[in-house]
């Protein structure tokens, strides 16, 4: 575990509609939160986009940055997760 | 940077904590109160000043690493010292103002239980340890956060049956003090045959003989994610059954082997363990029960049960063996009836009774939790049940326990609710037969020939 790296992996997933990568994107920009790489696909139906994120230069939580995101993206129908890379390191990897 | 994790991983991930309730139940920081021994006045202030200060982040962690990681953490306890242990010098009725020092301490640093009110009876009582027992349903009765549990026998030292029938009258005192509340106190009280001493769930959590001066302990909690694939593979056989829960445990694990560490590494307090216990909650589709009747049988406690339960229980161990660099508590599946809506169903339906719980017992971890029982049982039919569970534990080198409540002025078929994690549940019926004469007998039924291994 590296606590002093703080890359997340963000995920919004619902139905698919126009903005919502713009809307996310620019809303990173405003908390100083850097874009790593994002992968959009189709899956099980529905939008699914994978983003992976540095908050180190961002002076915001990501416990603030997860509730904002997570309550905006509601109202688009969409359900936004934030999460430490390290859960899915954890988990998936041996 | 690439993304490096596959979609499907990621969005399992998130599968599990957002429709299966994966969930870390506790992060349990156990403190030892072996320095705190003084005069009541100024071990009052030691023992608050201890918790308060070793634990004074620990719920603030909690939801720091909730946050950073998107896994809900449910509890966060404190387990101390067994203060039968450190209660010998005081008057008796003192031992009731250390389970109120713990409570107030308790209430200002924020956590959710406290355990440890507690004693180490297996082979008899010192001074301490009966004043403790002679208290505990007081203590109980006015506090509200402290768990107290009491261990009367073990395979190396056998059963302590005066000790036994003690508990018995304990657990109907703790009941009747509360009958008000449905007997919220027997809910807070777990009687033990071999208490593991890094147990950081409740209502049996204390901070062993053998532990550092101050420790993390981690309990997981995923019945949902498990009940999930089990349903996914119906026509899976056993061998591939077993594989599929094996790996989905090493899963839920992790995140425990994970959480467990960052709480450590934040709190400056060593890692312990990670209790791979199954812990289902009231919440619907949060059920061990909904697992065993998912694997094909139609009600949790017909014929079948004490099978399906044995495979879950190796798989939960085998799974979580290899995810975790120190396994230990309790670890196994819980099968308590309050507290899991599945069973509640099972005892509802006629389905499952006390005697094929006691079975199931025998293959999982921990034993008869949770259980409403009518309200005039007698302190020597409540021994008796102890003293048929202890003997389980005893013969077959594992832990089980006791936590029973008699649900004071209701019978078999009521309804007893208590909220919360601790859920509602039936009254459960009990043969009418006394055991009486044998309970009174006195003395301590010999260690078996099994625990004599050296």
């Amino acid at each position: 575990m590296e606590a002093q790296k703080n890359r997340m992996i963000i995920t919004v997933l619902g139905n698919d509609q126009i903005g919502i990568i713009a809307w996310i994107a620019n809303r990173l920009a405003e908390f100083n939160v850097n874009i790593l790489d994002i992968s959009q696909t189709i899956l099980q139906e529905f939008f699914t986009m994978i983003m992976i994120v540095d908050l180190s230069p961002s002076k915001t939580a990501a416990a603030n940055l997860g509730k904002i995101l997570a309550e905006e993206g509601k109202q688009r129908g969409l359900q936004v997760n934030i999460q430490h890379e390290d859960v899915f390191a954890y988990m998936h990897r041996i | 940077m690439k993304i490096t994790f596959a979609p499907d991983e990621i969005l399992q991930t998130i599968e599990m904590v957002v429709n299966e309730h994966l969930d870390i139940r506790t992060i349990t920081m156990g403190i030892s109160l072996l320095d705190c021994v003084d005069s009541i006045q100024r071990m009052e202030q030691k023992i608050y000043d201890k918790i308060s200060r070793k634990a004074e982040r620990l719920v603030a962690v909690g939801s720091t690493l909730e946050s950073r990681y998107g896994i809900p953490i449910i509890n966060k306890r404190v387990a101390v010292t067994p203060v039968g242990m450190i209660a010998s010098h005081l008057k008796p009725a003192e031992t009731v103002r250390i389970a109120k020092v713990l409570d107030r301490a308790a209430a200002n640093i924020g956590i959710n239980f406290i355990g440890g009110f507690s004693a180490l009876v297996q082979k008899g009582c010192t001074t301490g340890d009966l004043n403790l027992i002679d208290h505990i349903a007081e203590a109980l009765a006015e506090t509200e956060y402290v768990c107290s549990s009491v261990n009367i026998g073990s395979t190396k030292a056998g059963i302590n049956m005066d000790a036994v029938l003690k508990m018995g009258q304990v657990i109907l005192e703790a009941a009747q003090r509360t009958a008000d509340r449905d007997g919220i106190a027997a809910a807070k009280l777990v009687v033990f045959c071999n208490a593991p001493e890094d147990n950081p769930f409740m209502a049996g959590a204390f901070h062993g003989v053998g532990e550092p001066e101050c420790v993390i302990n981690v309990g997981v909690s995923g019945p949902g994610v498990v009940a999930s694939v089990v349903k996914k593979h119906p026509q899976a056989d056993f061998g591939e059954l077993a594989n599929l829960i094996k790996r989905t445990v090493f899963k839920i694990t992790r995140m425990g082997e994970l959480i467990g560490r960052a709480a450590s590494a934040e709190l400056a307090v060593p890692f312990g363990i990670v209790d791979l216990s199954l812990a289902p909650t009231p919440a619907i589709g949060d059920s061990v029960a909904d697992i065993l009747e998912s694997m094909g049988l139609e009600r949790c406690g017909t014929h079948g049960t004490t099978a399906a339960l044995a495979l879950l229980n190796d798989a939960v161990k085998k799974g979580g063996a290899m995810a975790s660099s120190h396994v230990g508590g309790l670890s196994g599946a819980f099968i308590p009836v309050s507290e899991d809506a599945g069973m509640v169903r099972a005892v509802e339906d006629g389905a499952l009774t006390l005697d094929k719980l006691e079975a199931m017992t025998c293959v999982c971890s921990v034993g008869l939790d949770m259980i409403a029982l009518p309200g005039d049982v007698s302190a020597e039919t409540l021994a008796a049940i102890i003293a048929d569970e202890a003997a389980i534990g005893m013969i077959n080198k594992k832990t089980t326990a006791v936590r029973l409540i008699p649900a004071i002025g209701k019978k078999a078929g009521d309804r007893v609710e208590f909220g919360g994690l601790l859920g509602g549940a039936p009254v459960m019926r009990l043969h009418p037969f006394s055991s009486a004469a044998f309970v009174r007998r006195g003395g301590r039924i010999p260690a078996p020939i099994t625990g004599l291994t050296n």
